[in-house]
């Protein structure tokens, strides 16, 4: 029905590049096309593949309104110019590949390291990881750990992941500690 | 000469020194002469050419970046020859093909969209739940069309003599003609009403006669047109495939939880990094499911931190307090096993019990008694109380013994298994009691006690499949008598004792091991009642609906936090243990006890396991010796060792790569020292 509707709305050589340069099957494509429309107002829907949806239009997708990474999310995933996060169909799709079952293990720790990195210093530093933890835990003040917990628990997570010593965990070194979690890949997943 | 000397003072080089007692080595990867920067710029070119092999999709780049990257991989590729040329196009086209099935077949797996709501909105861990579920139904009836089509087919089609087909009968030779006298009651007469129901709760009567138990496959052989069919063979050698699959299907599944266990010292699922990196579920979709996954990512990290400090405090006990806890330990062992041997003994005496009534009542009259049905089903329900006591008194128990919180839910967890699986051992093993009950001579012509018993393996299909259904029937009831209640309750009522209590969690590891126990009962029964797994295939598909329903209308998610991975293995540990379990009762009736005479494929041999020899025997005389010399101890001992040896060149090949990892790591440590030296050098040098 709907999905009969929208193939006719992608061209199909652009739809048969999507499929190569991403991990979704062309189902998976045309079911986020038609959430990706959904977004915009009726008189856009037609240029759906050009337009920007500002990032508070993205939010309201049930996927990632209970995601407390959704501002990295979009951010890590915008090629927007003005840096307003704001996400075109193709960006969208992007975001998307790389959460999708099908996506390498590479690419999925690597998209991790840059929504963990919250400074965008390229790598993952004390700082870092203590907004990582509060994002994970809640941002209220009852539910975030105290100060000696928190030093605590960095001072494992160094010592596990980083191999050379040096307080910070940069890109391979993130790589590998997640290559041998076991739970990161069913965990680091969104399907629409 | 100067830059020598300051490469001789980095950090690395001075350790290095040290360890050697003083003699100069030179790093060569630290050397920045010409030939170095050669060696950089062809390292920079062969990244480049990976880089360029490596598809679009799989480089982290924008889709526009990505577009540019392919035009330009395409540029390359019209330079390749013909024959590169052709072939990297066939693999791309045969890549998009198999996408196009894989995402058709997407369309085929079962409870596609249920799975993706409850991960939606209970995060993975209870997914993989009812993963589990929906793995044994498929495992369930593959293992059914297994039986089906290789032992109860080929009767079928000679019964109606499709294809020119007919049974052959071979008269029982050597025996006693009182073996063979078997009279299953069957439809005999004018039987009331709720005989019907009582036969379909008792497996006896009319069931009795039916495809479902051993005893309808008394055939010798099938004849279809000019072909021989070998029931008996192909009844034994479908038993041991279905078990033989069942194992490998279980061991590919856990195959990565296995080796991460065998290679790494840390538990992989307890490790920090594991819990806080890959610890957000990206599939949660509800945002008061997010709030209380937070809320339990919270406690279980504080949880492991104060576990941690707990963990330094026990490294710090003084001897007289180990001598204590230990003392303690032992005790409350030597509790837990008196309470084991309790409930076996009581799962012994009442399995006698009912044995003995109900066999007199059946033999003497066809009157039907409710209190019959009741004698019937004693056994499965003393074994269902055992198994609802048990763990709470574990449970209660191991408070006492001081261990750490994770270790405690393991041990408590291994307790309930042991429990569970040993219960059906001891059913069996009473029931083997009373089968080989020899005493005053009652079993002297067949081997077993052929008068109560004709035809045992048709009884002891009737135990499983009793077992099978009482367990259904409490799934049945539980959530009708309990969880609903409990939710109209909390809903309604304004008691602060109520809702203190709240709606019931959904405990996961309960539900596993009430599964692993049905599975565990299919597997020993379907040996003796082959259409068994096709009721576990309908009981599970049931049970999938059920405990979903349950699961959204009347639970309160975990407090405590259950991940996917780490569930999935123990899952399956525990399923492994049940499959192993179910091969012993399996191989000692194949082996050890007698076949019935009067009923079944195997009445004209000794024991079941002797269709196999007999087979062998028939062979021509050449793979007869090599059968016969690979079962001797000629052929046994030597390739044990060589297996022994083999395991071993492995577990030292494991220890080496250990070495070098840990030799890696500490080169890597020095390396970032260097870097450090280098940059303050450098910041030196620019002032």
């Amino acid at each position: 029905g709907a999905m009969g509707g929208s193939a006719s709305l992608i061209p199909r050589d652009l739809l048969g590049e999507y499929q190569e340069l991403t991990f979704l099957s062309k189902q998976e494509i045309l079911l986020a096309y038609k959430r990706f429309s959904e977004l915009l107002p009726k008189e856009e829907r037609e240029s759906a593949c050009s337009v920007r949806v500002p990032k508070s239009h993205i939010l309201t997708l049930p996927e990632l309104r209970a995601n407390p990474f959704q501002h990295r999310i979009c951010h890590v995933f915008s090629t927007s110019e003005t840096g307003d996060d704001s996400m075109s169909f193709e960006d969208f799709l992007d975001m998307l590949s790389v959460f999708s079952d099908s996506a390498t293990s590479d690419i999925k720790s690597h998209y991790a390291f840059r929504i963990f990195d919250f400074d965008d210093d390229g790598t993952l530093d004390r700082k870092d990881l203590e907004q990582l933890v509060n994002c994970l835990t809640g941002q209220g003040e009852e539910s975030r750990l105290s100060s000696a917990e928190m030093e605590q628990l960095i001072q494992n997570i160094l010592e596990e992941s980083d191999i050379d010593r040096d307080g910070t965990i940069n890109l391979s070194e993130f790589q590998h500690v997640v290559s041998r979690s076991p739970d990161f890949a069913s965990s680091f997943k969104i399907v629409l | 000469a100067a830059p020598v000397d300051f490469l001789q003072e980095l950090p690395s080089c001075q350790s290095a020194r040290r360890r050697r007692g003083g003699t100069q080595e030179r790093r060569p990867a630290l050397l920045g002469t010409a030939g170095g920067r050669g060696a950089v710029a062809r390292a920079q070119q062969q990244k480049r050419a990976e880089l360029a092999a490596r598809p679009a999709r799989e480089q982290p780049l924008s889709i526009a970046e990505k577009r540019t990257l392919r035009d330009s991989q395409q540029a390359e590729t019209e330079r390749l020859s013909r024959w590169k040329k052709w072939r990297r196009t066939s693999s791309k086209s045969l890549k998009k093909a198999l996408s196009e099935v894989r995402g058709l077949s997407s369309y085929l797996v079962l409870w596609r969209h249920d799975m993706h709501s409850i991960e939606g909105k209970f995060g993975t861990g209870i997914q993989s739940y009812f993963s589990f579920l929906r793995f044994l139904v498929l495992l369930n009836f593959i293992v059914f069309i297994l039986m089906f089509s290789f032992v109860t087919l080929p009767i079928i089609i000679s019964k109606h003599g499709i294809f020119n087909s007919t049974i052959a009968y071979i008269s029982p030779k050597n025996t006693d003609d009182n073996c063979t006298i078997y009279e299953p009651s069957g439809n005999k007469g004018l039987v009331y009403f709720y005989a019907y129901i009582k036969d379909l709760f008792s497996g006896t009567g009319f069931l009795e006669v039916t495809s479902l138990f051993y005893g309808y496959y008394t055939v010798d052989a099938v004849q279809i047109s000019i072909m021989r069919y070998n029931l008996p063979l192909a009844y034994l050698l479908t038993t041991f495939a279905y078990l033989a699959l069942s194992f490998l299907w279980i061991m590919k599944r856990s195959g990565e939880g296995f080796m991460q266990n065998l290679v790494h010292d840390a538990d992989p699922f307890q490790s920090y990094c594991n819990k806080v990196f890959a610890g957000w579920d990206f599939c949660i979709t509800d945002p008061s499911a997010a709030q209380l996954k937070q809320r339990s990512l919270q406690y279980e990290l504080q949880m492991d931190l104060q576990e941690e400090k707990l963990k330094q405090k026990i490294a710090e006990r003084t001897m007289k307090e180990k001598l204590r806890i230990y003392s303690l330990r032992i005790f409350i062992n030597i509790i837990v096993i008196a309470i084991l041997s309790g409930c076996f003994y009581s799962i012994y005496r009442v399995t006698v019990f009912s044995q003995e009534n109900s066999n007199v009542s059946i033999r003497s009259d066809t009157r039907t008694d409710s209190t019959n049905l009741l004698v019937q089903y004693l056994p499965s329900m003393v074994i269902t109380l055992a198994n609802f006591i048990g763990p709470l008194i574990f449970s209660f128990l191991i408070g006492f013994e001081d261990y750490t919180p994770a270790f405690e839910i393991k041990l408590t967890l291994m307790r309930c298994v042991f429990v569970r699986l040993a219960n059906i051992g001891v059913l069996l093993f009473s029931l083997w009691s009373q089968i080989s009950d020899c005493g005053a001579d009652k079993c002297k012509p067949c081997g077993y006690n052929y008068k109560l018993y004709p035809c045992w393996e048709s009884d002891v299909g009737q135990e499983m499949y009793k077992l099978m259904m009482f367990d259904f029937l409490v799934i049945l009831a539980v959530p009708l008598f309990v969880n609903i209640p409990r939710k109209l309750l909390v809903t309604h009522s304004s008691c602060k004792v109520i809702q203190w209590f709240g709606l019931q969690e959904f405990q996961i590891s309960d539900n596993v091991l009430e599964i692993i126990y049905g599975q565990t009962i299919c597997w020993i029964g379907t040996f003796f009642s082959p259409l068994l797994p096709a009721i576990a295939t309908i009981k599970y598909f049931i049970i999938f609906y059920i405990k979903k329903v349950i699961l959204i209308h009347t639970c309160k998610p975990a407090a405590r936090p259950i991940r996917a991975s780490g569930s999935n293995f123990f899952f399956l540990v525990v399923l492994l243990i049940g499959l192993i379990l179910a091969f012993l009762p399996l191989g000692v009736s194949i082996a050890r006890i007698p076949s019935s005479k009067a009923c079944g494929p195997f009445r004209n041999f000794n024991t079941s396991w002797e269709v196999i020899p007999h087979t062998v025997l028939e062979f021509p005389t050449v793979l007869q010796q090599i059968l016969f010399g690979m079962a001797s101890e000629a052929f046994a001992v030597p390739f044990f060792m060589i297996i022994c040896i083999i395991m071993f060149y492995f577990i030292a090949l494991a220890r080496a790569h250990k070495r070098v990892v840990e030799q890696l790591r500490e080169q890597l440590v020095l390396e970032s020292h260097d870097k450090m030296f280098l940059i303050r050098k450098i910041t030196e040098a620019q002032r």
